[in-house]
């Protein structure tokens, strides 16, 4: 009996682990020189493994792309565990993909044999884009330098449990502060607006007892009442434009 | 800038003031509706024409229906200026987009449907409001007291067929528009609670097409009677 469910378990890590396995893909990807130049879709036809990560694919892409002399195809990545908010796609009209996770963490598997998948980067006035599918999120960045911290006097580190703070509080604030400024929410957003950027930026802090000093300069210096519409109108509003 | 310009002049402000003059103009809907149903009697008009004469009338009235006219502009005026704006913050659209999984097809059309009601009102008042007070309507005595016949020009107009497609597509508008609008009016206010948030909703669903069927029927209603 237990041999039998060992074969079992065996032949299904075997299957799983088929690496020959391949599926084909037609993919359509957003191709743009350079900011100042006029993009446009093209198509590329690939052979994939089902258990390859996506951007495992556009390596894999590229690869074949500079072996045949052509240019590869720029896009964001770092860290590839979901947790640095570099990789952002636009991959059949919904950011990141079709599950709910980063670009780095979709896996090839969630598409069919014969799927086209279209791929295009953030589009908002706000992200401008610097080559192919890599854009400027720039943006953010000078939203949480003009106000998105607490002051701090400096030292040594405080005894974590120095200042009481109730459970469910911190795991609020905590959500707003996994916010890895990935920049989907505004790809998703049909006015392009940074409002649940925004929004987590003043929440992180102001929930806790160290950012509530500081709270409603916090949430001016963040945007304030000019945070929840368009993104762009934001920026200028704040003089944040690059 | 003092504060109160400021606001007004960010985007929270402005879709602050969506939100205001939008419930405002709710509220409105249900009196209108309200008194038009007046128009199902079959007493010849005279309740209609009591009921027009009131809302022509009263001190009250008047007052409210100036702060009407406002809010009515200042939505359209205010609506145009923020989907200026949204507009420009995504100059290049995506060629491939499933909006649809976090948004409502309501929602991404309000202009649209608001530009289909802007139209409407324009018609709508031209045909009753601008006739009732600049126009010549005829008389109508009850009690010994004379009436602006307002029924008899409903009746004109309900009883050809280009008003009551007009009428029942522009209040098809105004379903969609309000099953958005009511509902993120309350949003707009700070209104967002998960537990009251379902109910919100059904409210908005339920007050969309209430009040637009309600007033889609009237036209309909007179078709009928008069064929």
């Amino acid at each position: 009996m237990l041999n039998e469910k060992r074969e079992f378990y065996l032949a299904l890590s075997i299957q799983h682990l088929n690496f020959e396995r391949r599926m084909n893909l037609k993919l359509r990807i957003w191709r743009q020189r350079d900011a100042n130049s006029k993009g446009a879709l093209v198509d590329y036809e690939v052979k994939v493994n089902p258990h390859m990560s996506f951007l495992e694919m556009l390596d894999e892409l590229n690869e074949t792309l500079q072996q045949k002399g052509q240019e590869p195809v720029a896009f964001d990545h770092d860290c590839r565990e979901g947790i640095c908010g570099s990789c952002n796609l636009f991959i059949n009209g919904r950011p990141h993909g079709p599950m709910q996770t980063t670009t780095c963490q979709l896996h090839m598997r969630h598409f069919h044999e014969g799927e086209t998948v279209v791929i295009e980067p953030w589009r908002a006035k706000a992200f401008p884009i610097v080559k192919d599918l890599i854009v400027d999120r720039s943006a953010f960045d000078r939203i949480v330098q003009a106000g998105g911290y607490i002051s701090v006097n400096t030292g040594s580190a405080r005894d974590a449990n120095e200042i009481p703070i109730p459970k469910i509080i911190a795991d609020e604030a905590f959500n707003s502060a996994a916010c890895i400024a990935c920049g989907a929410c505004v790809a998703a957003c049909k006015n392009a607006s940074a409002m649940l950027f925004v929004g987590a930026q003043i929440s992180k802090l102001a929930l806790l007892p160290q950012g509530k000093a500081e709270r409603k300069a916090t949430g001016r210096e963040n945007g304030g009442s000019d945070g929840c519409g368009g993104f762009w109108s934001l920026l200028q509003y704040r003089g944040l434009l690059g | 800038m003092s504060w109160v310009a400021q606001t007004l002049n960010s985007t929270l402000g402005r879709k602050l003031v969506m939100a205001l003059t939008g419930l405002f103009l709710c509220t409105f809907l249900i009196v209108h509706a309200g008194g038009n149903t007046m128009l199902f009697r079959s007493d010849g008009g005279q309740a209609f024409n009591e009921y027009t004469y009131f809302m022509t009338h009263n001190p009250l009235i008047k007052m409210v229906s100036y702060i009407l006219y406002t809010s009515i502009l200042l939505h359209a005026v205010y609506a145009g200026i923020l989907t200026a704006i949204n507009r420009k913050a995504r100059p290049v659209g995506y060629a491939y987009a499933r909006p649809s999984e976090n948004s409502t097809w309501a929602s991404r059309n309000m202009g649209f449907l608001g530009v289909i009601l802007l139209l409407f009102i324009i018609v709508h008042m031209r045909t009753f409001w601008y006739e009732m007070h600049f126009g010549s309507v005829p008389m109508a005595t009850y009690d010994g007291q004379e009436y602006k016949d307002l029924y008899k020009v409903v009746i004109w107009a309900f009883s050809q067929w280009p008003y009551v497609v007009l009428y029942t597509i522009s209040m098809a508008a105004m379903a969609f528009h309000l099953v958005h609008g009511f509902r993120s009016g309350f949003q707009t206010l700070g209104g967002n609670h998960p537990k009251y948030n379902p109910l919100l909703s059904n409210l908005s669903w339920a007050f969309g097409i209430i009040i637009s069927a309600l007033f889609a029927a009237m036209p309909i209603y007179v078709f009928i009677q008069t064929h």
